[in-house]
């Protein structure tokens, strides 16, 4: 899949500026291959909707080139480049019904009137709203309407669908259920999407690969578990996910793993050595909260204590915060066994192995 | 599954029926909001229903006439004027007494409507009554009330004096509204066009609609850019630009009339520059104001914001993602428009025009002052009869056809757009 001569689109050094002053998006690169769900995932303001928007036609590159089907696409305007697109708010046109909105782009490419009336309805059955056709939007419910933006994104037979944020407006339980929706669609017409959220968990139950923004550079592309599991800087342990950090100094470099001086006094930890270079070098450990383990020790050095602050029982398992180290924002996530009888105050033995931990950068 | 309703009253907890109970809860309530806007419901019968409802009335009513002549109206009745060249004898014989002992006041005022009439009626009665007055202190009495009125002044054997009573022998008379439209009644009370010198109502209202409509269509042009621009510019610039488009709607409508002429006259800002740049000879300067080009021009200007507001507060809240969706379904830019943008401003092209319209089809000083001879609209006519010939049935009647007109537009706009459809912002 990461094989850039089989790439469907390629951003090539691409950089992006309104004012001149501020680099919006910074040298840019990623293949994106036939048939994937890539999403971009980002804080607000993080670059990946002007990534989006460069790619549908309606921002321009201030350096550097997009390919589409290997093709350079910057001189392509929107209207010829056959790109769908999901927007945020839909963007359904409301004077017009809904088997309008999606035989708008058919009419616009002059395909005859019999077609347009096959291919809408068979958009509107893909999406279960086969019979809402002479609809208008206004009439619609949020989740209708997401699914109306859906189908007239695909009606056209796109080479590609962009969706910015399309489920931003739905409340949980629909959000959910429109995931499933989509990543189903996209499993049976086996298009290229790209996708926009701020969403983790969204990108997570979607993608195929993830692409995740900060400050207008993809700080890791990866598969979500990949992600998960094995952040290669801070802010990815950080923005997918929870996640316990721990601050501290390189004392040890030992191949593929390393001790850190924990701040404050609290003793070393072994951890794998991700971001870090040299000895002396300050660091942050990351520890997912479900690798921490309670009353058992490891053969590892990394046996700690923490104070319980806070327990929030929440059915299948019970999370307590903790002060650890110095940091009283750890979390443990403890599964309800039944044998859990500890109260607020208590103290609690911790450890976790060497592996679980991760040394990033600061 | 099977729905029974009840058809018992419903009851609250207290055993009071529901529906009483609820009137007795709300009443404090409607009675609240009544007495918040019974002051505007005063202010509106006063300012606003009544004096339209009284000018309405006067555009019909001719009672004043005949609390004055009675007697002689109802005689005059009688005349078959088929077999007779004159009305018969008791004709003669009521409008004398009610001449001879009628309130001075009264008939002066009934002079007046009659000299609308026909004019040459004040001065013949005027002069008639002064003989009757000396007749009547000499106490004869005339042998035939006909030939003494002849004998007075020859035009009371003149029947075209007397067919002009056709239009004011009855309480309540559509004549104003017939002379509003260039008509009048004949001997026989028929309608009938006027005199070809006194037709100028029709080419005036023709000419209002010409105007209103190119108007309309001048704001439309000029505005909708304006409006669109408003609507899309960075808050500070589309801050800028709305002042400069609220600027002039602050000015005194008079100050910006009279400026348009120092910009329009022949010796003005405009066509000095053009002979400066050599457009044009000085002998060949161009007449743009004092005709209905001048109208154009300052009424386009003036009520231009009135169609830029409402487009604007339209087009602002018609989200930019829609242009973009169209054109990345594959429209190109002009399509995108037609078929997206365009739709969706139409609540505030129709308000906009419903206002600009009805704005100008009632106009009165801008085309007063830069209109010259050619170029002045149905309210210069009402505004001269209203002030210099007193007929105020004629007003009424010219103002009744306007509302009649703005009436008619309005059923109309609501048939073909939706009046819910309007949005002023």
């Amino acid at each position: 899949m990461n094989d850039t001569s089989q790439s469907f689109v390629k951003f090539e050094k691409i950089d992006k500026s309104y004012d001149g002053e501020v680099l919006v998006v910074k040298n840019l690169n990623l293949d994106i291959a036939k048939g994937e769900f890539v999403t971009m995932l980002g804080p607000s303001g993080s670059g990946k909707t002007t990534t989006l928007m460069m790619l549908a036609g309606f921002e321009t590159p201030t350096n550097g080139e997009i390919f589409l089907d290997t093709k350079p696409i910057s001189k392509i305007p929107p209207y010829e480049r056959e790109i769908g697109m999901v927007f945020q708010n839909y963007a359904l046109f409301p004077h017009m019904t809904v088997a309008e909105n999606l035989s708008f782009p058919l009419e616009v490419r002059k395909i005859s009137k019999p077609d347009i009336k096959e291919k809408v309805q068979k958009a509107l059955d893909m999406v279960e709203l086969g019979n809402f056709g002479t609809r208008f939007p206004a009439q619609l419910s949020g989740g209708q309407q997401q699914r109306v933006a859906l189908a007239r994104a695909l009606v056209f037979e796109p080479r590609l669908v962009l969706m910015d944020e399309p489920l931003g407006a739905l409340d949980k339980n629909l959000r959910e259920q429109m995931q499933y929706e989509i990543k189903h669609i996209h499993d049976r017409i086996g298009i290229t999407v790209v996708y926009v959220t701020h969403d983790q968990s969204e990108a997570l139950t979607m993608s195929n690969r993830i692409a995740v923004f900060n400050d207008g550079i993809v700080q890791q592309l990866s598969t979500p578990d990949i992600l998960y599991e094995k952040p290669e800087n801070s802010f990815v342990a950080k923005f997918i996910g929870e996640n316990n950090t721990l601050n501290g100094v390189v004392r040890e470099l030992n191949g593929s793993s390393c001790t850190v001086e924990l701040d404050g006094g609290f003793g070393t930890v072994k951890a794998l050595k991700i971001n870090v270079n040299e000895v002396g070098e300050k660091t942050q450990l990351s520890i997912r909260p479900e690798r921490v383990s309670i009353d058992k020790t490891t053969s590892d050095s990394n046996n700690f204590s923490g104070k319980i602050e806070e327990l929030i029982y929440l059915g299948d398992h019970i999370r307590a915060r903790l002060d650890v180290c110095g940091n009283n924002e750890f979390i443990v996530k403890v599964p309800n066994e039944g044998s859990f009888n500890h109260k607020e105050g208590d103290e609690l033995k911790l450890s976790w192995n060497s592996e679980d931990v991760r040394a990033l950068d600061l | 599954m099977e729905v029974t309703i009840s058809t018992a009253e419903l009851l609250t907890t207290d055993g009071i029926p529901l529906k009483q109970s609820l009137r007795k809860a709300e009443r404090r309530n409607k009675l609240r909001a009544f007495l918040l806007v019974f002051p505007l419901l005063l202010f509106i019968i006063v300012t606003f229903v009544m004096p339209i409802g009284d000018m309405l009335l006067r555009s019909v009513d001719d009672s004043q006439i005949n609390s004055v002549f009675p007697k002689t109206f109802e005689e005059y009745k009688n005349w078959d004027k088929g077999a007779d060249e004159l009305p018969p004898e008791e004709v003669y014989k009521s409008l004398f007494f009610e001449l001879a002992n009628g309130d001075k006041r009264q008939i002066g005022k009934a002079l007046t409507r009659m000299n609308y009439a026909k004019s040459g009626w004040k001065s013949l009665i005027k002069k008639t009554t002064r003989e009757i007055k000396k007749i009547v202190k000499k106490g004869e009495e005339p042998v035939s009330y006909k030939d003494t009125f002849i004998k007075i002044n020859k035009f009371w054997g003149d029947p075209t004096y007397w067919y002009s009573f056709n239009q004011m022998v009855n309480d309540r008379s559509s004549i104003y509204y017939w002379n509003a439209l260039d008509r009048t009644f004949d001997e026989d009370g028929d309608v009938v066009l006027q005199d070809e010198k006194r037709r100028m109502y029709i080419k005036t209202w023709l000419r209002t609609f010409k105007v209103s409509v190119y108007v309309t269509i001048f704001c439309l042009i000029l505005g909708f850019p304006v409006a669109h621009l408003l609507a899309n510019l960075p808050l500070r610039y589309s801050n800028l630009l709305m002042i400069f488009v609220l600027l002039p709607f602050w000015t005194s409508l008079l100050v910006r009339t009279t400026a348009w002429i120092v910009m329009l006259q022949q010796n003005g800002v405009i066509n000095g520059i053009l002979v400066w740049l050599g457009v044009i000879s000085d002998d060949g300067r161009i007449q743009m104001v004092y005709n209905e080009a001048g109208t154009l021009i300052a009424m386009t200007q003036i009520l231009l914001p009135f169609m830029i507001l409402p487009l604007y507060s339209v087009m602002r809240v018609i989200p930019k993602s829609h242009m973009r969706a169209a054109q990345n379904l594959g429209a190109k830019p002009a399509m995108a428009f037609w078929r997206v943008y365009l739709p969706q401003t139409i609540p505030g092209i129709s308000a906009g025009g419903l206002l600009v319209f009805v704005l100008a089809i009632g106009y009165f000083i801008t085309p007063e002052l830069v209109g010259g001879k050619d170029g002045k609209l149905i309210g210069s006519w009402i505004a001269y009869h209203l002030k210099t010939t007193l007929n105020w049935g004629l007003c009424a009647a010219l103002g009744g056809i306007l509302l009649g007109i703005m009436l008619i537009f309005y059923w109309l706009y609501n048939k073909i757009v939706g009046i819910d459809n309007i949005k002023l912002g």
